[in-house]
């Protein structure tokens, strides 16, 4: 049997983090009282104009930036056009033609043979960032045969992040999607929480045999967590191959993940292929961005977007925040990517090694595997951890005073975990875990358990 | 090029509108050979012009400050069905029924 590449693709919409919509003035909030975060513009009222946010724009240009993408400096606004409840107007304002950032690229790590102890790095080129507008959400209500829309969302903007085919597996598309999100939440763009729908993921796969052109690709769609986007894309590229082996084909079709069965079926109400009717947004003329060099002279500065003092304050991007981890506390590349990987888990364990005097490459065992094991078994987060860092640094000193052993620091830790508000000094007095250091004690104790055997 | 039913039916079903008869076709047809004489101008290797205002058409920026909204009770108004401030719609797309099954000239065509 001949082997199979699959090859993966993806697009990423990730909801902007601005107080207001993209081309209006209504506010961006989750969970808020249907049709309340709306205006006139959002709800297509005749006569309304679009009018372009600045914050969403930098946003952009800081996710390009990122992602080393060359930023256009003149981009331009299109409709897309298709008919949607949740989209009142009939079409979407996007960036067909120019968008605002093209060809970057995206460096991931995975680990070999789940050691997490080899890690390699790969790319993935990004083939654009544009600028667009989130549709409404539609509440289907079957029983009474009708769509129910809320348009708070409508509006809202959305950076459109297109990775190429450059994966081939779940656990590539996943890794990916991973390191996208911590880079997007470092720079602030984007708080891209996947279960509030501030990130969302279509994955786009196909499978061929080596030397020959790529098959038909299939796009899957409501992906809602990072672990399904692997379950999604394996699942597929599974179906491909043994849909290929039987003598079928592949339809260039959409279809939806099913996280309840972990596979993927085709979405009905997809009317054929759709065309959009791309046209220029005729009321929004290109959008230019500057550098210093070509800052015009005498412009109002609220107006004028600087790429090159956007770059200057871009913050520490995560592969920039583990090397420096790394090279501050000689730990090992792994452990920086498990504490970036954790949301709050880097600061709770600089925070730790400040408060003692135990040696960082000694504390990150006890952060890695005491402490974020304990938290994953009872699914706490960093945040909700009983044990804070100022009790576990108070522990590892007693630890590192010698006053207790290392089996004794687990016992306390145990101890510690009920959150009963007891100190690790209080529990080792209490279960009298204290280090013997006087000899003529120790001679004590062992000359009586020598006596104990010779009475038998 | 005479358009044929297939491209009339298409746009009829992607712009939801109705050519009526064979004048709404003609008339159509004229159109698209009106601007087909744009085609005539040799356009290689020059850039499209977005408006006639050249660079003095300036895209205003405007500062992040929520303005609007709020204002549920008069969007709603507009509503013929409404549930709860919700907007009604139907289940999903109700497509155009398909050219043999419905009402139009373009079937005899």
């Amino acid at each position: 049997l001949a082997p199979w590449i699959p090859v993966v693709g993806l697009e990423i919409h990730a909801q902007i983090s601005s107080n207001s919509k993209l081309f209006s003035g209504s506010q961006v909030q989750f969970a808020a009282p249907p049709n309340s975060l709306v205006s006139f513009f959002d709800a297509s009222l005749p006569g309304t104009l679009p009018v372009l946010n600045r914050r969403c724009v930098e946003a952009a240009v800081m996710t390009g930036l990122a992602l080393n993408c060359s930023i256009n400096k003149k981009s331009l606004f299109d409709r897309k056009h298709y008919f949607y409840a949740d989209l009142p107007a009939g079409y979407q304002i996007t960036q067909q033609r120019v968008p605002i950032a093209v060809n970057g690229s995206l460096s991931y790590s995975l680990c070999i043979d789940n050691k997490m102890s080899q890690m390699v790095t790969k790319t993935v080129r990004i083939k654009q960032i544009q600028l667009e507008q989130d549709s409404g959400k539609s509440l289907h209500d079957d029983t009474r045969c009708q769509t129910l829309v809320d348009l708070n969302r409508a509006g809202v903007g959305l950076m459109e992040v297109v990775m190429e085919p450059d994966m081939c597996c779940g656990e590539e598309a996943a890794a990916a999607v991973r390191e996208l999100q911590l880079i997007l939440q470092a720079l602030g763009s984007s708080q891209a929480v996947m279960a509030e729908g501030q990130l969302r993921v279509d994955a786009n796969v196909s499978v061929h045999h080596p030397g020959e052109p790529y098959g038909v690709r299939t796009e899957v769609k409501n992906i809602n967590s990072i672990r399904f986007l692997a379950k999604a894309v394996d699942y597929e590229i599974q179906r491909q191959i043994e849909e290929l082996e039987n003598g079928g084909t592949i339809l260039n079709e959409t279809r939806a993940f099913d996280s309840k069965h972990g596979c993927t079926v085709p979405m009905r109400d997809k009317e054929g292929k759709q065309d959009y009717r791309f046209m220029p947004e005729p009321n929004l003329p290109p959008l230019i961005l500057y550098d210093t060099k070509s800052l015009p002279a005498n412009m109002n500065h609220q107006q004028v977007i600087n790429i090159d003092w956007i770059h200057e304050r871009l913050p520490d991007l995560p592969s920039v925040k583990r090397e420096k981890l790394v090279e501050q506390y000689g730990i090992l590349p792994e452990h920086s990517f498990t504490l970036l990987n954790e949301d709050g888990l880097a600061e709770f364990f600089e925070s730790v090694v400040k408060q003692t005097q135990m040696k960082p490459k000694k504390v990150i065992g006890w952060i890695l595997n005491d402490l974020l094991s304990y938290l994953k078994q009872h699914s706490l987060t960093v945040k909700e951890s009983p044990v804070s860092s100022f009790l576990l640094a108070d522990l590892l000193n007693l630890l590192e005073k010698k006053e207790i052993s290392s089996t004794a620091a687990k016992q306390v830790l145990v101890e510690l975990w009920k959150g009963e508000g007891k100190t690790p000094l209080e529990i080792v007095k209490e279960q009298k875990l204290e280090l013997l250091h006087d000899q003529k004690e120790l001679e004590q104790i062992c000359q009586a358990v020598i006596d104990g055997q010779e009475n038998e | 090029q005479r358009l044929s039913v297939d491209v009339l039916d298409h746009l009829e079903h992607l712009a939801l509108v109705d050519f009526r008869d064979s004048e709404g076709v003609e008339r159509l047809q004229k159109a698209i050979q009106f601007a087909d004489q744009l085609q005539e101008v040799n356009t290689d290797g020059v850039e499209p012009m977005d408006s006639v205002l050249e660079d003095r058409w300036c895209l205003y920026l405007r500062e992040d400050d929520v303005t609007e909204g709020n204002c549920t009770k008069e969007l709603l108004e507009n509503a013929r069905e409404k549930v709860e401030e919700y907007f009604v719609a139907p289940p999903g797309n109700i497509p155009l029924p398909k050219l043999e099954e419905r009402e139009t000239f373009l079937q005899g065509s």
